[in-house]
C-alpha cells in the first residue's frame, strides 16, 4: 500500500524553467503580449498559470481516478444552479422562499459536522483541493458552508533572471474566414508574440502543518507534485508556447514541520546568472546555476530533482 | 457600534476634565457615564486578561516581498490594494508564524520602509465556487461532483498591487486565560514566537494579503528604530482595521482613519468603527 500519511516536513522549492521562441504567459491587458514587469523588463509568469499546468498534468496522467481527480478542470461545460444543488441535497426550500435561510440553519443544526465531513471528502478525492485548497461556500446565505480550504502548497510569481526581449511576429494565412473576405483578398494577417529566450525562476512553499491539520496532503501527493512540476510543459505544447521546459527543480527539505531556516536564506543560496562572456542568452547553456551549500543549515536537505519520469 | 481598542486611552478621557461650569459638569457627568459604559462594554466584550499592560511584551518583525495586495473592501471584483499593509494582514502574518487560542495579536505600529509603488496585473480567474450539494451526491455514490470547467467559468480580473514592499511590524499580544492551560504563560508564548521568528519557522508560509505574494521575515536586526520611507504627514483615509469575529457566522469589518507620520502607521490607540 502506498504512503497516504500527511507529510511531516516543511519544504521550500525553486523551479527554473525556460522558454524558447514562445510566450509563456500572455497578458490580457496588453493584447496577449508576454507579461513583463515594465519597470525592470523582466518577464513574469503568474502562480495560477503554473498551477493550471500542474492540474492538467495530473489530470492527463492519472485519468481522473480518485484520489487524483482534479476539481478545477479545463475545457468542459459548467452550468450549476443553486436550486439543482438543493435538489441534490434533498432540500425542499428554495432561495426565493422567505424561510430559506431558516431552513438551511435548521438542517445545519441537525447535522453540525456536515461541513467538515464534506470538506474531508473533497480533500480525499481531489488532488488539486488537497494541494492548493479551494473555496466552497455555495450556501453562504444560509450559513451552510464547508468553507475555505487552505492548501499546503503556495506558489509565488515566476520572474525571469534577466530582462526579456518581446518580439511581435506577423504571420499570414492562406485561408480566409468569410466569403466577403475571400472576394476582397486571398489571405489575412495575424500576429503573435514571442520571447526568443527567457529563463524563469519561481519559488514555492509547502506547509506540513496545513497538510496535517487540514487537507491530508501526503508523501505520495508530494511525489506526484514533483512529477507534475518536472513534466508540466511536456503535455502543454501549443503554437503559442514555443519550447518550454523545466530545467531544474531544487527542493529544500526541512528536518521538521516548522522548518529549520527562513526560506529566503535557502532561496538566496541558489545563484543563477549568465555565464561570463555571454551578452545575449539564447539557451539554458548560457546560464550558470550555483548552489552555495555553505549557507544552507545541515539539517536542511537540498536535492536537485532531474528525474523526468513521465 | 464604536469602541476604543485599548483601555488606556479611555481612562485618559475619564480623568481629563476637572475644572468647569455647572453646565459643563452636566456634560461631564454624561461624558463620564458614557465613558464608563464604554469601558464596561469593552471589558465585557474583551474577556482577556489585560494584566500584561505596563510590562507589555512586544515584538518587532521585519517583513518584505516583491509584491503585495491588501484588497480594499470597496474594490473587490477588480481588486485594488491599500497603500500600506492593514493591521489585519499584519496579524495574519504573525499568526502564520505563531498563534495559540489563548492569545490575541494586537498590532501597535506598522513602519513603511519602502516607497509606495503600484503595479497592475490581469489574470484569468474562475467565477464559481464549489457546489456542496453536488459533492454530497457524489459522496453518496451518484453524480460527478460538478467539477468547475475553467473555459466556461472564466473571468478576467485585474488587480492593482504594491511592488517591492518592506515593513516593520510592532505588535504585542493579549491573553485569554480561559483558553490557556496551566503551563501556558505570556513568557512562553513570547519565547515561542521569538524562537520561531529567529529560525525562520512558521506554521504556514505568511503572505501579503493573498497567497501568491509570499512574505519573507526576520526579527528586526538593527539596534535603532526603523526609519520610514518619508518624513511628513500623509492621510490614507479610511482603512480596514480588522474583522470582529465575535459572531463567527457574521464577521463585521472594523475601520479606522489611517495616517502615516514619517512613514509610520500608528494603530496603537486609534478609534475603530464598524
Amino acid at each position: 500500500m502506498t504512503d497516504r500519511t500527511p507529510i511531516e516536513n516543511r519544504y521550500d522549492f525553486t523551479i527554473l524553467f525556460d522558454v524558447e521562441d514562445g510566450n509563456p504567459n500572455g497578458d490580457p491587458d496588453s493584447g496577449n503580449m508576454p507579461r513583463v514587469d515594465i519597470e525592470t523588463g523582466n518577464g513574469l509568469t503568474t502562480d495560477v498559470c503554473i498551477k493550471r499546468k500542474i492540474r492538467d498534468y495530473v489530470q492527463t496522467a492519472m485519468d481522473e481516478q480518485a484520489p487524483w481527480r482534479i476539481y478545477i478542470q479545463n475545457r468542459r461545460t459548467l452550468n450549476r444552479l443553486d436550486s439543482e444543488a438543493l435538489e441534490a441535497e434533498h432540500i425542499d426550500a428554495r432561495p426565493e422562499s422567505k424561510d430559506f435561510a431558516k431552513e438551511i440553519k435548521t438542517l445545519k443544526k441537525s447535522d453540525p459536522t456536515l461541513d467538515l465531513r464534506l470538506r474531508d471528502y473533497m480533500c480525499s478525492q481531489f488532488f488539486d483541493i488537497r494541494t492548493f485548497g479551494a473555496v466552497m461556500t455555495t450556501f453562504v446565505k444560509g450559513s451552510l458552508s464547508c468553507g475555505q480550504v487552505r492548501g499546503p502548497v503556495q506558489l509565488g510569481f515566476a520572474r525571469s533572471i534577466d530582462p526579456v526581449n518581446v518580439q511581435e511576429i506577423s504571420i499570414t494565412r492562406i485561408a480566409v474566414t468569410t466569403e466577403a473576405d475571400a472576394a476582397d483578398k486571398n489571405n489575412t494577417m495575424g500576429n503573435k508574440f514571442i520571447i526568443p529566450y527567457g529563463l524563469y525562476r519561481m519559488n514555492g512553499y509547502i506547509s506540513a502543518k496545513l497538510a496535517q491539520n487540514v487537507t491530508g496532503f501526503c508523501n505520495e501527493d508530494l511525489d506526484m507534485l514533483w512529477r507534475a512540476i518536472l513534466n508540466m510543459f511536456e503535455f502543454d505544447r501549443s503554437a503559442a508556447r514555443g519550447n518550454m521546459a523545466v530545467r531544474k527543480l531544487y527542493v529544500f527539505k526541512h528536518s521538521s514541520a516548522l522548518g529549520d531556516a527562513p526560506s529566503w536564506k535557502l532561496f538566496d543560496s541558489i545563484d543563477v546568472h549568465k555565464r561570463d562572456g555571454v551578452d545575449v542568452a539564447r539557451s539554458f547553456g548560457d546560464y550558470e546555476v550555483h548552489v552555495n551549500r555553505e549557507t544552507i543549515p545541515d539539517s536542511v536537505n537540498v536535492s536537485e530533482m532531474v528525474d523526468h519520469t513521465l | 457600534m464604536r469602541q476604543r481598542i485599548r483601555g488606556a486611552s479611555l481612562r485618559r478621557r475619564v480623568e481629563r476634565p476637572h475644572h468647569d461650569t455647572s453646565l459643563g459638569s452636566v456634560f461631564i457627568g454624561v461624558f463620564l457615564f458614557v465613558s464608563i459604559l464604554m469601558m464596561w462594554y469593552v471589558g465585557v466584550v474583551n474577556d482577556e486578561d489585560t494584566s500584561m499592560k505596563g510590562g507589555k511584551m512586544s515584538i518587532r518583525l521585519e517583513v518584505w516581498g516583491e509584491n503585495a495586495l491588501f484588497s480594499r473592501s470597496e474594490f473587490k471584483t477588480e481588486r485594488v490594494t491599500y497603500d500600506v499593509m492593514t493591521p489585519s494582514a499584519a496579524r495574519g502574518i504573525l499568526e502564520a508564524i505563531f498563534w495559540h487560542p489563548g492569545m490575541r495579536w494586537r498590532i501597535d505600529r506598522i513602519h513603511v520602509l519602502n516607497p509606495i509603488r503600484f503595479d497592475s496585473i490581469r489574470r484569468n480567474e474562475v467565477d464559481s465556487v464549489i457546489n456542496i450539494g453536488k459533492i454530497r451526491t457524489m459522496a453518496e455514490g451518484r453524480g460527478d461532483g460538478g467539477a468547475i470547467y475553467t473555459a466556461e467559468s472564466i473571468q478576467q480580473r485585474s488587480s492593482t498591487i504594491l511592488r517591492d514592499v518592506r515593513y516593520v511590524i510592532d505588535a504585542h499580544f493579549e491573553l485569554n486565560r480561559a483558553k490557556m492551560s496551566s503551563t501556558d504563560s505570556a513568557e512562553k508564548f513570547q519565547s515561542m514566537f521569538m524562537r520561531r521568528a529567529a529560525k525562520g519557522q512558521c506554521f504556514h508560509h505568511p503572505y501579503f494579503g493573498t497567497r501568491e505574494f509570499p512574505v519573507e521575515f526576520q526579527l528586526w536586526q538593527e539596534s535603532g528604530d526603523p526609519v520610514g520611507f518619508e518624513q511628513g504627514h500623509r492621510n490614507l483615509g479610511y482603512m480596514l482595521y480588522d474583522f470582529d469575529y465575535r459572531n463567527p457566522a457574521h464577521p463585521t469589518p472594523l475601520f479606522f482613519r489611517a495616517e502615516l507620520d514619517d512613514g509610520v502607521l500608528d494603530v496603537e490607540s486609534v478609534e475603530v468603527r464598524s
